[in-house]
């Protein structure tokens, strides 16, 4: 269920990208950049976007996924670091860590079409 | 042949602009809205309940938004406590989202200097990524839940003003070991509140509705 509204959103948002450009092309790739700290698995977006795309200028375009791992800010020495599982503290100094933006990226980055001269 | 188009489009893009429409409305009506966060059970209801009392008590007036999958057991609670409450079923839908809350405030009435509480379907996951028009999001988490919570559940902490720490008399019952929990939320949600609350007794619901009052007035008046 979590993918398949935010899939539903990339199909929408797909789709008037496709009707922007009329009948050039074909939308071979839509890209996303999705960061770990969302949640979405790829397998599911990727299942949800096959079955959602159908009957849409999505349909038969392939969804890759690029995830960014989140990076915590340590507030002591204020280096950038990834987390280990159930810790907070800052690799290089033990620090407390706190949350940044990186990591909760949720973004269609670009599209591929297959460009269809004349 | 292919071109790469770029787009940098947020996929949240739309909801996210239909709350913030929401959000206008409600404040240019002097409305402060609260979305409340948390897992099935651990106590969302009985908090509004507790702080809609002592509301009530000082002549506040006040309006709930009730998101369920199914039932309306919540509303018909809140309705008992003589409390406006108006229930959203999604039928299967793991949150609420904007345009679920457009809807059902055309189908309601929200007296203008209201408070606005919107319960979320209980669940840590998709609610934290949808915004609906709050002022702020509160997170209710139980001790009887764990203390890993804000480890495994980031995002529902990290978007969260204050955490309502609930079912607090149960606390040496299931060893909570209430550090770590700190830790966890100091890491994910910097800055955020850590509230405790019984809410069988109303223990601690004095000391949230009077921080709730203050960040109210903070926001109304920015």
């Amino acid at each position: 269920m979590h993918e398949a509204s935010a899939i539903e959103s990339v199909v929408k948002i797909v789709s008037e990208e496709a009707e922007k450009l009329g009948a050039a092309g074909r939308v071979r790739t839509v890209k996303l950049v999705v960061g770990e700290a969302t949640g979405h698995l790829e397998e599911a977006l990727v299942f949800y976007f096959d079955v959602l795309g159908k009957g849409t200028a999505a349909e038969g375009a392939k969804l890759e996924v690029s995830y960014v791992k989140p990076r915590l800010r340590c507030s002591s020495c204020q280096k950038l670091f990834e987390r280990k599982r159930f810790s907070f503290d800052c690799p290089h100094c033990g620090g407390q860590g706190v949350a940044t933006k990186i990591g909760s990226e949720f973004y269609i980055d670009s599209l591929e079409i297959e460009d269809m001269p004349g | 042949m292919s071109i790469s188009i770029e787009l940098k489009r947020a996929i949240y893009e739309e909801n996210d602009a239909r709350a913030r429409a929401i959000n206008e409305t409600l404040r240019g009506r002097g409305i402060f809205t609260i979305n409340i966060l948390g897992g099935p059970g651990a106590g969302k209801t009985s908090f509004i309940s507790r702080v809609a009392e002592r509301l009530h008590a000082s002549g506040e007036k006040l309006a709930v938004i009730e998101g369920d999958v199914a039932s309306d057991i919540d509303t018909r609670l809140l309705r008992s406590l003589n409390v406006e409450a108006y229930q959203i079923e999604t039928g299967g839908d793991c949150h609420l989202n904007a345009p679920m809350i457009e809807g059902i405030l055309g189908r309601m009435s929200v007296a203008d200097g209201s408070w606005l509480f919107i319960e979320n379907i209980g669940n840590l996951v998709c609610p934290a990524e949808y915004v609906v028009g709050e002022d702020i999001k509160l997170v209710v988490a139980s001790v009887a839940e764990g203390s890993d919570k804000p480890y495994k559940y980031p995002a529902a902490f990290a978007k969260s003003a204050a955490c309502i720490l609930t079912k607090i008399d149960l606390k040496e019952a299931v060893g909570f070991d209430e550090e770590f929990f700190r830790k966890g939320l100091a890491g994910t949600a910097p800055g955020a509140l850590l509230l405790p609350l019984n809410g069988r007794t109303g223990e601690g619901a004095d000391e949230i509705t009077a921080w709730l009052r203050s960040v109210r007035t903070r926001v109304l008046e920015a």
